[in-house]
Formats: structure tokens, C-alpha cells, sequence
């Protein structure tokens, strides 16, 4: 088993799927400014959708970046959840769910484009639905299904009024089983816990929400273990058998 | 005026806690993000929101608001249902667009 290692990781990063992301962020490009940003592991989560998940995965082969493929998801309630898994199998499952329950056509001139580009830089198509809306699922209906398709479950910059659960819900229902919470750029986790000191409990992380290339890498979390797949995350997470959040 | 006055005027639709409409409603908050019902919105409020989450119920009852409207005919969560029945938080269903039921409530409050 390999020894353990810290890992920089930035594991909220869009791709030009995202309408409100750059058409910059295709595969090739974000995998070479995650590089340059000195990352070693990424996770990449657009709005309601997975189709660029598979080619950044391959623009990143060989590269010595690991990619964690996953979808930033809007419940019902308009809350952001960030879902990450090891490969793309159960995340195209989920991919149907989430499609299945997302109303709505995309107009691109007025949210932007949701381009689906290869590992070669080529348009494979464009995304017809409406990304930047929200699903009719429950939160607590998301963080089961993906629980139950072997991902992990991250509430989204909860540091934001819109789109954050606290900004949304007034605070986490504490039944609900989220494997991390993340901050946004903007603040960190002290910081952040001064105002909600019952969030203490959580674990936190903190990732860059890169919508252009540039900001690749602005925050992330460093974890201390063995190698980059779901199941050392979670141990990092709850800083079990020597693995843990190193920063923030 | 009284829960039971407004439900009656305005037509309302109410799911749970029949008993409660002797409370007095002394003014009204709309909003769906939550936070900003907790910061913003005073005991004795009549809430107007979308946000049909199980949440609702803890910040009505922690606000002390007279009721919770569920506005353009937005069905409550079986467990925001059940848990408002448990806490003695009135919901109540209509479906009216929270502009028109709120407009219509301020008229009753100001008039009477």
C-alpha cells in the first residue's frame, strides 16, 4: 500500500458544460492550468450535468493529475450539492436521474453555451437542457441516491446566501448525511465557524469553483492520504487511520 | 384579525393545526431564503414563501410567526406536513402568487 502523501486538491472546478462557465474550460485546457495551479487531484462538477466528466479524465491521463468526475446538483430547494465519484459509471447514472428531473429547454444566447468537448479539443454537441435551473429532487433525496451510487456528498459554498444551505434553509437539518461542507474562496473555515460554531462537527474543505481558468486553484484543501480515490477521502475526512484535512 | 378571518376572506386552504386560528396575525414577511426569514421577520408574522423544505417548520416555530402560507398552490413535504402538525405551526395552501396574497393580506391588516 503506498505511503501516505499529501495532495493538493481543488475538487469544484467547471467545465465549459456550465453555461455560466468560460468556453476556455474545455478538457485539455482545464487539465493543463490545474497542473500549473501544482494540483494533484481535481474534481469537476457542473451545474446538473456530467457529459465532460469522461474527456477531462482522459486529457488527464498520464498527466499525473488525478480527476475525481461529479456534478454540482440544484435540490428543489435551490441548494447547491457537490456529488464526486471514482469513475464515470455511477455518475452517468445519476446523470439520468438528475436529467429526468430537471424541467426546462436551455436558451443559450441569454444563460451561454453548455458545450460537451472532447479530449481533443472537439465539439461533440451541446446540452439542450436548462443547467442553470433546479431539479425537482429533495436534498435529502440527493444525498441518498448518490450515498447509494457510492459517491460522496458535499454541501456547496455554505459560506454563500444564494445557493448555500444555510442562506437557503437557515441551517443544515441534522439528519441529513453530508460528508463535507465547503467554503467558498471568499472566507475558511475558522473564519466561517465564528458565525455557526455548530458546524464544527463537519468536516470542512474549501475548493476554487473555477468558472475560467484562471481561477483554477484559488482555494483548496490539502488531504493528507495514501492515494486519490473516494474511499481515502472520506477517511481524510473523518480523520480516521492517520489520513486528515491538512488545510485548510 | 385572527387566522381563521384571513383563511376565511382570502379563501385559504388549511392543512394542519384548525385549532390555532385564534392567533392574531400582526403583520406578514415573504422570502424563501431562510436566513433572511430568520434575520428579518418578526413574532406574529403571517410567512409567505415557496420553500416547501421541513426547515420552514423549525423557523416559523422558532420566529414565533402566526402561520405559514404556502403560496401558488405549493403542496407542503409529507414530513414538513407532519412536523408542522407536531410543532402546532398552522400551514396553509393557496393558490394565489405570493405578490397577490400578500397584497391581500396587507389590505386586510391596514384596513381593519
Amino acid at each position: 500500500m503506498p505511503a501516505l502523501k499529501k495532495y493538493r486538491c481543488d475538487l469544484h472546478i467547471h467545465t465549459c458544460l456550465s453555461p455560466c462557465a468560460d468556453l476556455d474550460m474545455y478538457p485539455r485546457a482545464l487539465v493543463a492550468g490545474s497542473i500549473k495551479a501544482g494540483l494533484d487531484v481535481i474534481g469537476i462538477c457542473d451545474h446538473n450535468a456530467a457529459e465532460n466528466a469522461g474527456y477531462v479524465m482522459s486529457a488527464a491521463d498520464g498527466k499525473g493529475l488525478t480527476v475525481l468526475p461529479g456534478m454540482e446538483i440544484t435540490s428543489r430547494e435551490e441548494v447547491h450539492i457537490l456529488s464526486l465519484f471514482e469513475n464515470v459509471e455511477p455518475l452517468y447514472t445519476l446523470q439520468k436521474i438528475v436529467y429526468e428531473a430537471l424541467p426546462g429547454v436551455n436558451d443559450e444566447n441569454v444563460f451561454g453555451c453548455q458545450a460537451i468537448v472532447n479530449e481533443h479539443d472537439e465539439v461533440e454537441g451541446v446540452s439542450e437542457k436548462l443547467l442553470i435551473g433546479s431539479t425537482t429532487l429533495s436534498l435529502e433525496t440527493i444525498v441518498e441516491t448518490v450515498h447509494d451510487l457510492g459517491g460522496i456528498v458535499i454541501a456547496a459554498h455554505v459560506d454563500r446566501e444564494s445557493f448555500g444551505i444555510i442562506g437557503q434553509l437557515g441551517f443544515i437539518p441534522d439528519t441529513l448525511s453530508l460528508d463535507a461542507l465547503e467554503v467558498s474562496y471568499r472566507t475558511n473555515p475558522a473564519e466561517f465557524m465564528k458565525k455557526f460554531p455548530e458546524l464544527s462537527r463537519y468536516p470542512f474543505i474549501t475548493s476554487s469553483d473555477a468558472h475560467r481558468i484562471e481561477d483554477i486553484g484559488r482555494a483548496c484543501t490539502v488531504l493528507e492520504i495514501r492515494q486519490p480515490t473516494i474511499e481515502e477521502c472520506l477517511k481524510a475526512f473523518g480523520g480516521s487511520a492517520g489520513r486528515r484535512i491538512v488545510e485548510p | 384579525m385572527t387566522l381563521a378571518d384571513i383563511a376565511k376572506k382570502l379563501n385559504l386552504r388549511v392543512l394542519c393545526c384548525t385549532d390555532r386560528l385564534d392567533r392574531v396575525v400582526s403583520g406578514g414577511y415573504v422570502g424563501d431564503l431562510l436566513s433572511d426569514v430568520i434575520a428579518n421577520s418578526r413574532a406574529g408574522d403571517i410567512w409567505i414563501t415557496r420553500q416547501s423544505h421541513r426547515n420552514i417548520v423549525a423557523v416559523a416555530s422558532l420566529k414565533e410567526h402566526a402561520a405559514v402560507i404556502l403560496a401558488l398552490g405549493k403542496e407542503p413535504d409529507d414530513e414538513t406536513l407532519e412536523k408542522a402538525t407536531d410543532e402546532g405551526v398552522p400551514l396553509i395552501v393557496t393558490n394565489l402568487s405570493g405578490f397577490e396574497v400578500a397584497g391581500r393580506i396587507y389590505e386586510l391588516l391596514t384596513r381593519s
